[in-house]
């Protein structure tokens, strides 16, 4: 057997080093929640996370490989979203250690750090899966420890409520999901993608309706993890029941890999121009409903982590817009929306978590002259509120305008102006929450507090992602230099056409 | 780094400035510093650009200065600037109006640190706005301009500040998402894969004529009506009267001044610009609404009795005139619109800082409780009659100039048609006068009934000192208007050039 090949894993093995230093230093480190344990418990797994991720990004230009007689697929672009979903889980760690500092979660930092890392870890699989079951066992391992961290209040009836949603619905989807993968390798006999996509050009079956039948549940299946209408209903109650840096990682981390996921599986496997159309038309309608429903029920939330749910949902639907057609275009703004909205959508939920933690409020009326008290977070969170509805000059504008281009440019006009006509409608409950904070009178604001200094790292990180990832074009040019799509793959195999590193290159 | 930048990056310092600023006195200075900074180099840049255009002609250079840098390379968006006439003499407006809007708020009160903040914001997307000649560049600079009205009419603002804010900002924000829509268009149907204006005409203009793509029409609808929302075009001028009536009083001098004059320059150098075959073909739909924003707004303001939006309803006319005269496609009415743009910047600056000083000392902008001012605050009085008097268009002062180059201009054009609505919109006048002149006899002159303002004081130094600028403005606008006349015609002429060669396409209802 050739060793080598566990270099292309280098990513996933990297982070299970991790674990693994994580969980023995969690053993030796089990005291009696006084002498400093917290601030030694956050800033070890944010360290090695950080060592992982820019260890994780440097080889990225070494190409294209794969492991396992092509179960495990590698591409650059693929450590390049493994590195945003491990930055987004870094900043949710910062954002913890208040929360976890509280002396009922004290004694479970550590499960904390672990159960999400394993997250994380199936999140990787799943991004670099080459065959359905290493990617349905990608998708499980991300999800079910999710659960575990929903519920990670146990005391409070809410977070248990809101675990058992989401794991019922979870499995609900999973059984979806495989269901239509059972049918898929009914109708060409391989799991593999590669296979399957030849398998599909071969036999002409890209109008069959087993096939059709198994791309329509495998879409169901992951529209229930991105959460889009109309597979979107667990959102609201789980958002809202979670622990708020969970509901965090939920919203963002989650999502985004099983978006990313979801793209590159439909150029991989569904490529085939009969079944484009098909997902093309599906998408249309799911981009609609998500973006007009979820905006349309954002207006009226009063909870602020319910209101963020709506978003996020609305947001998932500009994602998706991104997978129109399948271009490369379409995957560089996917992920580059991604990116801003992980950081824009994680800095609001900062200020949100430090927000409850320190003052307990968390409803919108709480928010109400929250600028006199606490003018700073009040600025950040204005800020982060206007990239998320795309005000330039911060990045949601770019990463906005990026997607909807590359919408357009595949010809989806009418499309990309209901989802621009709908952006004016978020930009009305956004500044819902700017007009709280500035304008509406309150003579008993939220107290002002002193934010510690950990999540004031994480919106330092998450501020200069809002502000300077637009303006510098470097991120979104880095991430386009490795895209790939339906109109550079060659013979159907996924491999960038760009290279940045010329010595590499041969 | 081209100097133009510039224009852009004093405000940034400014910004960083004003961060640090740690007490009022710091505000002011760097509110001061930057304004004047900006302001002589507007006024640099006009005499260069003056010279510099005798040497180079308008047909072979149409923007002096570019530069251009790369900053989305995959997607072929550049940041690139460059100036013409045109946006010589907006610049040029837009320092003025920041300049003497700094000092009408000079003692603006609660939260002075955070409202300077935003209007620099503000004026940065302005000035930003009128260097850029990448449709990217320029689409962001218009939206940065547009966001912060919202908290600083939400926050600082008077009446019913909440509900004005808001529907100010969704419908600009609307409007600029059928921009976006149009600017998309124009990006993917013009196949020249540039956002570069210059480049994207040339293109047109040579090999690849746009007018072989059907849905140029759409785009023209799209990006003319998003910009025309801006402008203040019928039907979608109401975000225009509440949010100038609830806004501080140097917000309302941007807005009126600058801001409104984005939607007009963007709707000739964009839309007309760019697919002038849908102009001549759709022209004459948007004449007539702009013809309907000129006398309605006039007539609306008649009746009101808020001086404000009085003011506003008559920005409303004043602004329907720009895209009015624009859509006449020809070199004296385009001249006369640019015309018309500054003129109407100056003035409605200088009449919103007099009703935000009046309102600041009587608190009360209603026409039917004030009466006599004119003994009480001679120097404002004095200063509000000149401000109506160039709205009206009295010779010697910029709305005559620009009214007249207009109308000349427009009735030059031949057709029942444009002759129809020229002598429509020429009521305008009348009408103008009408309200100026009833509102002045009734605020000013008489006697004053209500005791309390006896006791008023004149205007303050900073005060003055504002208003006096911009009444040299207008006046020097309205006694030499040639040498900024003949600066906006070579701006004017490579525009004309074009739409004129797209005559083939052009449809006149009658």
């Amino acid at each position: 057997m050739d060793y080598s090949q566990f270099l292309n894993m280098q990513a996933e093995l990297s982070l299970l080093a991790v674990i693994v230093i994580l969980f023995v230093a969690d053993l030796f480190m089990c005291a009696d929640g006084k002498n400093g344990r917290g601030v030694y418990n956050t800033c070890l797994p944010v360290v090695l996370l950080t060592a992982h991720t820019l260890l994780n990004l440097c080889p990225s230009c070494q190409g294209a490989g794969e492991a396992f007689g092509g179960m495990y697929q590698h591409t650059p672009m693929m450590s390049i979203v493994k590195s945003i979903l491990a930055v987004g889980t870094i900043i949710t760690f910062l954002m913890a250690h208040k929360w976890l500092s509280r002396p009922e979660n004290l004694v479970k930092q550590g499960e904390f750090y672990l159960i999400t890392l394993f997250t994380l870890l199936g999140m990787y699989f799943m991004i670099s899966s080459g065959h359905f079951l290493m990617f349905f066992i990608g998708l499980e391992t991300a999800s079910i420890p999710m659960a575990a961290t929903v519920a990670f209040d146990k005391h409070r009836y809410e977070s248990a409520e809101a675990s058992a949603k989401f794991i019922l619905l979870a499995l609900f989807s999973a059984a979806l999901l495989l269901y239509g993968i059972s049918l898929i390798y009914g109708s060409t006999g391989t799991l593999y993608f590669n296979d399957i996509a030849a398998a599909v050009s071969f036999f002409n079956s890209s109008t069959n309706p087993v096939m059709l039948l198994g791309l329509l549940l495998f879409i169901t299946g992951m529209g229930f993890k991105i959460s889009l209408v109309p597979f979107h209903l667990w959102t609201a109650d789980t958002y809202e029941g979670a622990p708020t840096v969970v509901t965090g990682f939920l919203s963002v981390i989650s999502k985004g890999s099983a978006a990313f996921v979801l793209f590159t599986v439909l150029i991989k496997v569904f490529g085939a121009q009969d079944l484009v159309y098909a997902w093309d038309q599906a998408f249309l309608w799911i981009i609609i409903a998500s973006i007009t429903i979820a905006n349309l029920f954002a207006i009226r939330q009063k909870n602020l982590k319910r209101f963020m749910a709506f978003s996020a949902i609305s947001q998932a639907g500009y994602l998706v817009l991104g997978i129109m057609d399948g271009t490369a275009q379409g995957m560089t703004s996917l992920v580059f929306y991604l990116l801003v909205y992980m950081v824009a959508n994680l800095g609001a939920f900062a200020v949100l978590t430090v927000v409850e933690e320190n003052t307990g409020g968390i409803t919108m009326d709480s928010y109400n002259g929250l600028y006199k008290s606490n003018p700073k977070l009040a600025f950040l969170m204005t800020l982060c509120l206007f990239s998320l509805a795309g005000i330039p000059p911060f990045a949601g504008f770019f990463s906005k305008f990026f997607i909807f281009m590359a919408a357009f440019k595949a010809g989806w006009h009418w499309l990309v102006l209901i989802a621009l006509i709908n952006t004016v409608i978020s930009l009305y409950y956004y500044l819902l929450i700017v007009k709280a904070m500035y304008i509406i009178p309150n003579d008993e604001p939220l107290p002002g507090f002193k934010v510690d200094c950990y999540s004031r790292t994480a919106l330092f990180v998450c501020i200069a992602g809002v502000v300077f990832l637009g303006l510098c074009g470097v991120a979104y040019n880095y991430i386009d230099a490795f895209a790939y799509g339906l109109d550079n793959m060659v013979n159907g195999l996924a491999e960038p056409i760009k290279c940045c590193c010329p010595s590499s290159c041969h | 780094m081209n100097f133009l930048s510039i224009f852009v990056l004093i405000p940034l310092l400014m910004l960083f400035g004003l961060w640090v600023a740690r007490n009022l006195n710091q505000v002011r200075g760097v509110m001061v510093a930057g304004s004047t900074s900006l302001l002589a180099l507007a006024v640099y840049l006009t005499f260069i650009f003056i010279a510099d255009r005798q040497t180079l002609s308008a047909e072979e250079f149409p923007m002096l200065y570019t530069a251009s840098f790369d900053w989305f390379p995959a997607l072929n968006i550049k940041y690139s600037v460059g100036v013409d006439g045109i946006s010589v003499a907006m610049l040029l407006l837009s320092a003025i109006i920041v300049f003497t809007g700094t000092f009408a708020s000079w003692q603006l009160k609660p939260l002075t640190k955070e409202y300077f903040l935003w209007f620099t914001l503000l004026s940065m997307g302005v000035f930003g706005f009128f260097i850029s000649i990448d449709m990217f560049a320029m689409f962001m600079f218009y939206e940065i301009a547009l966001i912060p009205m919202y908290l600083l009419i939400g926050v600082w603002g008077s009446g019913k500040k909440e509900y004005s804010a808001m529907k100010l900002t969704l419908m600009l924000m609307g409007g600029s998402a059928f921009l976006m829509c149009g600017i998309f268009g124009i990006y993917y149907g013009t196949g020249a894969a540039t956002m570069n204006i210059i480049d994207i005409a040339n293109h047109t203009n040579g090999a690849q004529p746009f007018a072989a793509d059907s849905l140029q029409n759409l785009w023209f609808v799209f990006t003319f009506a998003g910009f025309g929302v801006l402008g203040a075009m019928f039907p979608f001028h109401t975000w225009s009267p509440d949010g100038h009536a609830s806004a501080p009083t140097a917000v309302s001098m941007l807005h009126a001044g600058v801001l409104m004059k984005l939607g007009g320059y963007g709707c000739f150098r964009i839309a007309m610009y760019l697919m002038p075959e849908a102009a001549n073909e759709l022209g004459w739909i948007f004449l007539i609404l702009t013809g309907i924003s000129v006398v309605y707004g006039a007539f609306s303001a008649c009746v009101q009795t808020d001086l404000k939006y009085i003011n506003a309803y008559s920005s409303v006319s004043h602004c329907g005139l720009v895209l009015f005269a624009i859509l006449m496609m020809n070199q004296v009415a385009c001249t006369g619109a640019i015309l018309q743009m500054l003129s109407h910047g100056l003035m409605t600056a200088l009449f919103f800082a007099l009703i935000g000083m009046i309102y600041g000392r009587t608190h009360t902008r209603d026409v039917r409780e004030l009466s006599g001012l004119m003994r009480i605050m001679p120097f404002l009085a004095v200063c509000y009659v000149i401000a109506g008097l160039a709205n009206l268009g009295l010779p010697g002062l910029s709305g005559f100039v620009a009214e007249m180059t207009i109308f000349v201009g427009s009735f030059s054009n031949e057709g029942t048609f444009y002759t129809t609505l020229t002598v429509i919109a020429c009521t305008s006048i009348v009408i103008t006068a009408v309200y100026i002149l009833r509102l002045v006899g009734k605020i000013l002159y008489g006697v004053c009934t209500n005791e309390h303002h006896l006791a008023l004081t004149d205007a303050t130094w900073d005060e003055r000192f504002s208003v006096v600028c911009l009444i040299l403005s207008v006046a020097g606008l309205g006694l030499a208007p040639w040498w900024v006349s003949d600066m906006i015609g070579t701006g004017v002429s490579p525009i004309i050039t074009v739409i004129d060669s797209a005559k083939d396409f052009l449809y006149v209802p009658f």
